[in-house]
């Protein structure tokens, strides 16, 4: 991939760490990402899409992150963004350190895969001319591929069989134990699940989800982005609330709680009561387009207790009660 | 469970078939006998003054121009189930020996320009839709919307200008050299004669699968299966050859067999205007003269080619796609 990619470390902003595994040194450490891109529109026009604007986060080893938002709102580019897989016309801005280490393009190419793996959201990630076995064993490094796919087929309890399979022929489970395998036999340390669970049967969701549990429990940094969070929570040791492509705040799974008395940002709390099992309220509104981002705090338009101040300056991210927060009301 | 569908789908071809050609010569001999071309007429030529008005009737109940046509063709057609596909009348010889030299001219010839547009229309294709979007990409793209958009004739006429007339590098037409006994046609002229006439209908056909193959490529290139490779850490080079040519070939290769019918629609203009001994130019030639036993000929042979390149891409769709011979939705 050869993308016009900016990775500057000019940005000295200091990320408050959250306190699980406090002492920790962070996997993946990023500060400050932005992703936009380049569109023409009639003839020499161009035209910036904002996809995602200064988004910090941390994952540990061992630890589950879960990226939340909702669908739509660019959290799958914040996954091709790490593995250095976003189209030719995006351009980033923004650090991204991998173990204290600048990730730069040529990094980023010899690490995933290796050091860095996806999980990916549907058997259509699969190619649908290639049996699964050889498309697990694809992902393996080192001369013993066979075995590795054997041996990584007997941990998810997928038949011998099963490798002489198309991706069509997998049901449902059964696709997402082939993906969560490929990611397994690669020994990555970083694995990124996006969106694993679309549409499955709660049973599926559940054993998917101890997957990923397991994998972090193995010392792996896991980050796991999802619009499910009821799912993340019975996993996830802390939660990135994603919102028009920023993280407005980093939580910890105990913060969402009762009425989310303890969550630090109003994006959170109404996303939190917006849950069938709380209050079920929407919020109005929609998230900002990404050719036309309010200059202020990007969820002033929708926010209840906004004022002027927030219409004109964006907040910057600080720590508080052991989170991150971005909203200059947050206490 | 396999046997029986393969019995069901072979049937199922067998009556397709059938019905075809039925209804196929019925039109055909119907169009002829409308045509206003008498077929004695065309038979006498320019020996017309010399033969009389009794002698054309003669000639007319030895060809049993006579009967009413229902009877006619229903004569021709249990002959025809015979294996007796009649004589040609501007031939003079059996049809079938007539089609068979002809086919076999004509085979050599489609063959040639087939394998030849096939295999430079996949590779261009490859390369604009691996470089999409590049000047490589557009070039190729012009080339191809250019030639698409070109008479396979005109293009004939244009080689012979340039290659016969201008440089002399190839013969003006015909099948063999002029003038030189049978015997001593070396495979050597076959070949030479043979250059200008393949060369047309191959330029005409890569525009098709080429632009085909980009488009799929560009399709695959862009698709989740690609970007998760790219995620696994797959280098772009093992992407394009591990996943886009496996997903690209299949419908490359089934394009290329249904497509059996343009290059046969494109052979009868170019054997025409390199005057080529071919199947094509014999269609041709009987449809002008009234020669109904070479035209009826012509045409099931044609059909059955054109027949037997759908029946392949066919094959290859059902049985070798996977997701379709294992059973499933695609």
């Amino acid at each position: 991939m050869s993308n016009q990619t900016a990775v500057s470390q000019n940005t000295s902003t200091t990320i408050p760490e959250a306190s699980t595994g406090g002492t920790m040194m962070p996997l993946l450490d990023v500060r400050d990402l932005s992703v936009s891109f380049v569109q023409y529109t009639g003839g020499l026009q161009m035209r910036f899409l904002t996809v995602i604007t200064s988004l910090s986060l941390t994952v540990r080893p061992g630890e589950i992150l879960a990226v939340v938002g909702s669908s739509g709102s660019g959290k799958s580019l914040l996954a091709h963004a790490i593995l250095g897989i976003l189209p030719n016309n995006a351009r980033i801005s923004g650090t991204m350190l991998y173990v204290n280490e600048d990730l730069t393009p040529e990094r980023q190419m010899s690490l995933r895969g290796r050091e860095i793996a996806l999980v990916p959201q549907s058997v259509n990630f699969l190619d649908p001319l290639m049996r699964v076995g050889f498309q697990v064993r694809s992902a393996a490094h080192g001369s013993e591929a066979a075995k590795a796919q054997r041996r990584v087929f007997d941990r998810y309890h997928l038949a011998d069989q099963v490798k002489g399979l198309f991706p069509f022929q997998l049901s449902g489970g059964m696709a997402r134990r082939v993906l969560v395998a490929t990611a397994t036999i690669s020994d990555a340390r970083l694995v990124i699940a996006d969106e694993p669970t679309p549409g499955l049967h709660p049973a599926v969701v559940k054993e998917t989800l101890n997957h990923l549990r397991e994998l972090a429990d193995e010392d792996r940094a896991v980050m796991l982005i999802t619009h499910d969070i009821e799912a993340a929570l019975t996993i996830a040791d802390r939660i990135a609330v994603f919102y028009a492509g920023t993280t407005v705040e980093i939580a910890l799974v105990a913060d969402f709680t009762d009425n989310g008395e303890a969550l630090r940002h109003p994006y959170s709390k109404a996303l939190w009561r917006a849950l069938a099992k709380n209050e079920f309220v929407a919020t109005p509104g929609a998230q900002p387009s990404p050719d036309a981002l309010p200059p202020g705090c990007l969820f002033q338009p929708n926010c209840k207790i906004a004022t002027p101040e927030c219409a004109s300056v964006r907040p910057k991210e600080r720590e508080l009660r052991g989170g991150m927060v971005r909203c200059i009301h947050a206490a | 469970m396999r046997m029986g569908s393969a019995l069901i789908y072979i049937g199922h071809k067998s009556v397709r078939l059938a019905v075809l050609l039925i209804a196929l010569c019925a039109i055909t001999f119907w169009l002829v006998s409308q045509s206003p071309i008498d077929p004695v007429q065309a038979y006498v030529g320019a020996d017309m003054m010399r033969v009389g008005p009794e002698q054309r009737a003669e000639i007319a109940e030895y060809w049993g121009l006579n009967a009413p046509p229902l009877e006619r063709f229903v004569r021709w057609g249990s002959a025809v189930v015979h294996g007796d596909f009649g004589t040609s009348m501007i031939f003079r010889r059996p049809v079938i020996d007539v089609i068979q030299e002809r086919f076999t001219a004509s085979l050599v010839l489609m063959g040639a320009a087939w394998v030849f547009s096939g295999v430079l229309g996949f590779v261009l294709g490859i390369i604009a839709g691996a470089r999409q979007g590049t000047w490589i990409d557009r070039l190729i793209k012009c080339y191809c919307l250019t030639l698409a958009s070109t008479p396979a004739f005109w293009l004939g006429l244009l080689l012979l200008i340039v290659f016969a007339v201008w440089l002399g590098w190839a013969p003006v037409g015909l099948g063999v050299p002029m003038g030189v006994p049978a015997d001593e046609v070396t495979l050597g002229d076959h070949l030479r004669h043979m250059i200008l006439p393949a060369v047309t209908l191959s330029i005409i056909g890569v525009a098709n699968v080429a632009l085909h193959t980009r488009q799929k490529l560009v399709n695959v290139l862009a698709s989740d299966y690609v970007l998760f490779a790219r995620a696994k850490g797959e280098s772009e080079p093992a992407i394009l050859w591990r996943h886009g040519m496996r997903n690209v070939a299949l419908p490359a290769i089934t394009l290329q067999f249904a497509s059996l019918s343009e290059l046969f629609g494109g052979s009868v203009l170019a054997e025409q205007v390199f005057s080529y001994p071919g199947l094509g130019q014999a269609t041709v030639a009987a449809g002008l003269r009234g020669d109904v036993p070479l035209l009826l000929g012509a045409v099931i042979f044609s059909a059955l080619f054109v027949f037997t390149g759908n029946l392949l891409a066919d094959i290859i769709y059902r049985f070798v796609d996977p997701r379709i011979r294992l059973g499933g939705s695609v």
